[in-house]
């Protein structure tokens, strides 16, 4: 089934009733095709709106505009039970109280009319998918008496006997450990493949994204950053966010510039770029992306080197870099020319990524500009649109304009009681503004009490900064 | 070679047992001796005084081992210190009258100021076959029972529904949780009255009663007919619909709060998954709101078995001490009225035997409980 997205936006009011503008973009005109069978990963940091838009795919949550298809059909208003979607949660959901067996024909036992199936049927179609994510021989035990990877595939499970027209899957491997995740991860891929559901995955692990989805769509702060093949997304990335997210180890990043078809790293011209304008740029060098080399153009202080059996991480330090380290791999056999307290690189022009400086979007030179070319048109081929998003994000500015916002002085009850009681300074201040005739005969009162109290008082405001640290 | 090898290895272990005697026996009398020994030259002497049996000696102790020595019983016991006040009024209010009770109940003809005066009873079965033959004992039994069986179910289903109900809005969810929860902190007796006051009627004759009480009025508003509900000539069963209405009234708030605080509880993701499942409402209610409230539910209905075993405030309220409408005294009856009666008239020992019978039926109803919630409860 073929899932269409078009101008997805989801707005949670603001929780404080008086400051209206605190309410949150978390999505922001989501426009994607996902094909059908696919496995699609939705990749993003915590907080960009991959959840949410899982559950407005899912019905549990409603858009607060754009709408959605399954094939023809427009499903934005249809109920979750009506869409055909089969749902499994981060922390599972299985119901406590029933085995797995009656876990699994729940979604069965609630269908009607027509769909209604006989007992025999639920019965096998319930073994089926037991046996499709291998939990057959645990049908009697109750979900606290499973591991978290075989309670992972009951949820799997009871998401697929109704035979759903689309899977959806919310951050499934994050319950496991390191070691399942790798299991089960396959496993889903194999079960995703077996049954040809198209099905929508939600993570922030961009290494499980990479590894079994055929595409990928990397989001920030509810704006689809770039979408693609997770090859062509590592390959190619669209601006500095995403190459950032993609790799393990990150990205080099380094502040640079072009001039005069030369890319400046420091004060070394490290790579010829072509024909592209001058311009203040940040660099991007995937650690793979260094050859050592006495002439090498970037020079780094060496601070360490990782071994990592066939190839070695050279980490090091650089005044250009923005990371805190710079990390590099190399292969093993180069490991006797590392001498001394510097290392010299040159680069491979492909693993370089120019980003201009001020809206972060890639600027391809060379060889990149017929990768990129044969990239889109890859996905044309495919019926794919390649979204790539530069600039700042929604959300970003208004944060910042948030930021620089001077917040209203609030008077609360506890400043008006205050008022009720100056402190020496204040009550001098305002007996001498009184006229003489309508001087208050409290705040007289109150000087002298305060005057009686101590010798240094406290202004009232030193008082609030106080509190409210 | 390998004896030259072996050799000196074998000296050491020979010579090792003796080297490490010395040291071994100084070391285990230290710690016998105690810390003292080591603190002075005294310990020193104390030392073969020890080897010779001359255990009956004390050795002296100066006032801060003492000390350490008190501080630490006083920490063994301190425990028990700290509970004794709550020990003792345990004993004496409520370990003794149970005691006591147990006592008296086979005691014929017990009487507390001829047991005073010394005299003597015989052991026996009397005071439970008196109980047994005494003319309104299944009166109040039947009256028990019934109260209890009736009302236990019926509040406890209409307090979940009001629960799910209470949690499913959030407009004025905390004014209706005042409104419920009003009963629980209003006089048990008050109410009663205000009760008989709303059902009750003046006059007329006991086929064509005249009313005041809101509840005939509005019986009549819909064209029904006024009933006798608790006055002289009321019938049993008016009566008792009266009761169990009170009762149910009386016993909600509790049951909603705890229900509602279980309610709370429940991962929202449950209903959302079953929401994703298309599980209809009814099912949502009984395949996961029943089963996850569970825990709260048995709670509710144990206690609520209990309490209805010990019903009696509600009938005095509403039909005052004669526990019954006028011309039909003790028809209303219950089982703790009945050993209330037992007291005023005298008789300790029937009190005694009807309150174990009350005693045991409580305890087997638990136990059934229990056991019936063992197998459906799902924690």
């Amino acid at each position: 089934m073929k899932v269409v997205l078009q101008h997805l936006t989801k707005i949670f009011p603001s929780r404080n009733k008086k400051d209206k503008n605190a309410e949150v973009i978390a999505v922001n005109d989501f426009n994607l095709e996902i094909p059908d069978g696919k496995l699609i990963g939705l990749l993003g940091p915590s907080g960009c709106g991959k959840s949410t838009t899982l559950y407005m795919i899912s019905g549990l949550q409603v858009p607060s505009s754009g709408k959605i298809f399954f094939g023809e059909d427009d499903v934005t208003k249809l109920a979750p039970e009506n869409r055909g979607i089969g749902l499994v949660f981060q922390n599972y959901a299985l119901y406590p109280h029933m085995t797995v067996q009656q876990n699994i024909l729940f979604p069965l036992q609630n269908l009607k009319g027509e769909n209604r199936l006989s007992k025999e049927e639920m019965l096998t179609r319930a073994a089926n998918v037991a046996k499709l994510v291998q939990i057959n021989e645990y049908m009697d035990r109750k979900p606290s008496e499973l591991s978290g990877g075989q309670q992972q595939r009951v949820a799997i499970a009871r998401a697929l006997v109704k035979m759903p027209r689309v899977l959806l899957l919310d951050e499934p491997l994050s319950n496991l450990d390191a070691r399942l995740r790798l299991q089960t991860r396959e496993e889903i891929r194999r079960i995703q493949r077996d049954t040809q559901i198209t099905t929508i995955f939600v993570t922030h692990d961009q290494e499980e994204a990479m590894s079994i989805s055929d595409f990928i769509v990397v989001m920030k702060l509810g704006v689809i950053m770039q979408t693609g093949k997770p090859q062509q997304v590592y390959d190619d990335p669209a601006n500095l966010f995403v190459a950032k997210f993609l790799g393990a180890p990150p990205i080099n990043v380094f502040s640079g510039r072009v001039e005069g078809g030369k890319l400046y790293v420091g004060e070394e011209a490290v790579l010829s770029v072509g024909d592209i304008e001058d311009q203040e740029v940040y660099v991007g060098i995937r650690p793979e992306g260094f050859i050592l080399s006495k002439s090498g153009k970037l020079t780094c202080n060496v601070s360490g080197v990782d071994v990592m059996g066939r190839d070695i991480s050279v980490v090091s330090t650089s005044s250009a870099s923005l990371n805190p380290l710079v990390r590099s791999i190399i292969s093993a056999d180069e490991m006797s020319n590392i001498t001394g307290d510097v290392v010299k690189f040159n680069l491979k022009p492909h693993k370089v990524y120019i980003f201009n400086k001020e809206t972060e979007e890639r600027v391809h030179f060379g060889e990149q500009i017929a990768l990129h070319e044969k990239v889109v048109a890859e996905m044309a081929a495919e019926g794919q649109n390649y979204v790539a998003h530069a600039g700042p994000l929604p959300r970003e500015a208004d944060d910042k304009a948030k930021a620089d916002e001077v917040p209203p002085q609030k008077t609360t009850w506890l400043d008006k009681v205050k008022a009720l009681f100056p402190k020496k300074k204040k009550a001098q201040d305002a007996a001498e503004q009184a006229p003489a005739g309508e001087a208050d005969p409290e705040a007289e009162a109150q000087v002298a009490q305060a005057e009686g109290e101590g010798e240094t008082p406290t202004p009232a405001e030193e008082i609030d900064k106080e509190g409210k640290e | 070679m390998s004896e030259e090898k072996t050799d000196p290895i074998l000296t050491e272990q020979e010579e090792a047992p003796v080297l490490a005697e010395e040291p071994a026996i100084g070391e285990a009398a230290l710690p016998v001796e105690g810390e003292q020994a080591v603190l002075s030259a005294e310990g020193e002497a104390a030392l073969p005084a020890e080897e010779n049996g001359e255990n009956n000696q004390k050795p002296v102790l100066s006032p801060q081992e003492k000390k350490i020595i008190w501080k630490d019983r006083f920490n063994r016991y301190k425990a028990w210190l700290y509970l004794l006040p709550a020990l003792i009024i345990l004993a004496v209010f409520t370990v003794w009258p149970i005691i006591n009770t147990v006592r008296m109940s086979f005691l014929k003809d017990y009487d507390a100021l001829k047991a005073i005066g010394g005299a003597s009873f015989t052991v026996g079965f009397d005071n439970f076959v008196n109980v047994a033959h005494y003319r309104r004992f299944l009166t109040c039994l039947t009256n028990t029972m019934l109260l209890t069986v009736i009302t236990v179910p019926v509040s406890t289903m209409l307090a979940l529904l009001i629960a799910v109900a209470l949690n499913s809005i959030k407009f004025i969810r905390r004014t209706m949780q005042t409104i419920f929860f009003l009963p629980y902190v209003t006089n048990a007796i008050a109410i009663g009255m205000v009760f008989m006051a709303m059902f009750s009627v003046i006059g007329g004759n006991p086929s064509q009663p005249l009313s005041i009480g809101i509840i005939n009025t509005i019986i009549e508003a819909f064209g029904g007919k006024a009933v006798n509900w608790v006055n002289a000539g009321s019938s049993k069963v008016a009566n008792m619909a009266v009761l169990i209405i009170y009762i149910v009234w009386n016993a909600l708030p509790f049951k909603i709060l705890v229900l509602l605080g279980g309610l709370q509880g429940v991962n929202k993701q449950y209903y959302e998954a079953a929401k994703v499942d298309g599980a209809s409402r009814f099912r949502i209610f009984w395949r996961i709101t029943v089963p996850m409230l569970s825990p709260m539910i048995a709670y509710v209905v144990i206690t609520g078995f209990i309490g209805g075993f010990k019903e009696y405030s509600s009938i005095v309220g509403i039909f005052g001490e004669s526990m019954g409408p006028v011309g039909a005294d003790g028809r209303m009856n219950t089982m703790v009225g009945f050993i209330y009666d037992a007291i005023e008239s005298g008789n300790q020992g029937r009190a005694s035997a009807a309150a174990l019978i009350l005693f045991v039926i409580i305890f087997a109803v638990t136990m059934i409980n229990m056991y019936v919630s063992k197998k459906r409860v799902h924690y």
